[in-house]
This record gives C-alpha cells, structure tokens and sequence, in this order.
C-alpha cells in the first residue's frame, strides 16, 4: 500500500481513458467552434478555443503536480469516489442512450442550432467579436474541463499517470483539430455513445480500484485486477442495455392494456 | 456571482446528475469502507464484493429510469 510501480495494465487504460474522454468531448467543443467560426469569422473563434485551451493545461499542471504531494492512499479514497461518481454517471447514460431510453447526442443538429443561434446574433465590429470569442472559449471550457478532471483525477491516483493520461488527451485533441480542419464539418459520424460506454467503463474500473485500495483491501491479482473490474462492469452496462429494454417493453404493454 | 454559480452547477453536474444514484454510490462506499476491512472473509472476496455492490446499484438505477 501507499507504493506503486507504473505497469501496462495502469498506464494503458489510463491512457486509453485520457484519450477517449478528450476525443468525446473535443468532438462536441469543434461542433460549437466550427459554426462560431464559419458564422463570425475564424480568428475570434480559435483565438476563444486556444485561450481556453491554455487556462485547461494550466489547470493540468498545476493541479496535476498539487496532487502527487498529498499522501497516495487519502488521495486513493477521494479521487477514486469522484471517478466513481463521474465513470458511473457517464456508464448510465450511455446504458440509457443504447436502451433508446434517452436521445442520442447529434453533432449535425447541435451545429445547426448553434448556427442560428449565432446568426441571431449579429455581426461583430471590425475588432475582437467578444460573442465568437466568448462562445468558442465557453464551450472549450465546458467540454475540457471534464478532459481536465478526468486527466488529474487518473494522473493523481498513481505515480506516473499523468504523463500517460495526459498524452492520451493531447493525441485526441491532435486528431480532433486535424480531423476538424480537414472534414471542416461537424464529426456526426464518431460513435459518441459507444465512446462514453467504454471510458464510464474505464473510470468505473478505476475509481473502485483505487477505493479498494484506499480502504486497504487487497485485489486478487493486485494491479491486474483493474483488467477484470474493466471486464466485470463491461459485463454489467452490456447486459443492463436489454434489461432497460425490457423495462420500457413492460411499461408499454402495462399502458396498452 | 451569476458565474460563479454557473461554474458551481457545471462542476456538480459533471458527478451528480440523478440524486438518489450518487447518493446510494455514496453510501455503498461509506458501508464498504466501514465494513469490508473487519469481515472475517478471504481477503481476495473483499474486492469483488465492492464491485459487486456498484454493479447492483448501477443495474437498478438504469433499470428505475427505464420504468419511469
């Protein structure tokens, strides 16, 4: 307890986690900087995004190194019930999203909607458009703040995870950036919800890893077993989506009848 | 303060969107770190019970929003 060695089966998931959770969100954020940007004019709207981007990796680095002084296994406990909160919120979502039982999250109509939310707007003056600058920088701010906590949050709960979680985020936003330069649309095509059903399933995993060890129990298999909790509440979601089904198939018969 | 409150919303919301769910997570964790050190079982069943717990109250909490 309380040390730690970095192995493959922490610092992979980790950043599998960073990089997943950073391409969901980033994806969603590029819907909003791209209809910002082709309504008002590029130049406000990236420089909103990269200013929000610059006060994310502040947060990052200050807050990812403020954390790896606090004792490991009272970070372990607090760290771990947050991810648990976060991963098991993002995995009923995601369950209820597949069930049919909430609407899938559509890049194509949130682009439209922004589009003509922009548009009621007004044209901005020829200097800073405080409306591109300030919507680009909200939602980059909305969108990475959860890449952030997700990002510290792994990064804190075992020497030598921020690096690779924080690599996993960057290489998503790379893509993110590069895919959004290059299609120049929304990316309506990224499976949203199966990403969010892996990453809830990800930090699910995790977060009762680190519980488990905050508590000081021990794990069959030690590290290893953050594999089989991956396997376990993979299991679960999987076999929650026809049991919500089923649910909702009840609840129309009972109301037909 | 408008913000602040906005910024206080977000930052609820991102661990918190249905009460009863985070609350029993909450709970569970309580139980079990209370619990689960003392019980006299394998050492090796304590973590599998933890998870346990959370897979129940995960497959309740969709299957309740699902009959709503």
């Amino acid at each position: 307890m309380g040390t730690f060695d970095l192995t493959w089966s922490h610092a992979g998931p980790s950043a599998l986690a960073g990089f997943l959770a950073a391409l969901v969100e980033f994806v969603e954020a590029l819907t909003v900087i791209l209809a910002v940007g082709s309504v008002r004019g590029w130049r406000d709207a990236l420089a909103g995004a990269g200013a929000a981007l610059a006060v994310l990796l502040a947060l990052v680095l200050v807050l990812g190194s403020a954390l790896t002084r606090i004792p490991l296994d009272a970070i372990q406990l607090v760290v771990g019930a947050l991810l648990l909160l976060f991963g098991l919120r993002w995995l009923r979502k995601a369950i209820l999203r597949a069930a049919g039982i909430i609407p899938l999250h559509d890049e194509a109509v949130a682009f439209e909607k922004e589009t003509a939310a922009m548009r009621k707007l007004g044209g901005g003056s020829g200097g800073l458009d405080r409306v591109a600058f300030g919507a680009a920088f909200q939602i980059t701010m909305l969108e990475g703040v959860e890449v952030v906590f997700i990002v510290i949050a792994i990064g804190a709960g075992g020497t030598g995870l921020l690096l690779p979680t924080s690599l996993g985020a960057l290489a998503a936003l790379l893509l993110v950036v590069i895919l959004g330069i290059a299609v120049h649309k929304p990316l309506a095509n990224v499976p949203e919800n199966a990403l969010k059903f892996v990453v809830g399933v990800l930090l699910s995993a995790f977060g009762t890893f680190w519980i488990g060890e905050g508590i000081g129990l021990d794990w069959p298999g030690a590290d290893w077993s953050i594999l089989g909790l991956i396997a376990g509440f993979l299991l679960v979601a999987w076999l929650s989506v026809p049991l919500c089904r089923r649910q909702v198939a009840q609840r129309f018969s009972a109301a037909g009848e | 303060m408008k913000w602040l409150r906005t910024i206080a919303t977000e930052t609820f919301g991102l661990f918190v969107d249905d009460g009863a769910f985070a609350v029993a997570i909450l709970a569970w964790l309580i139980v079990a770190g209370v619990v689960l050190p003392h019980v006299g079982t394998t050492a090796a069943v304590k973590g599998p019970i933890l998870f346990a717990g959370l897979a129940v109250i995960l497959i309740e909490s969709a299957t309740r929003r699902a009959r709503k």
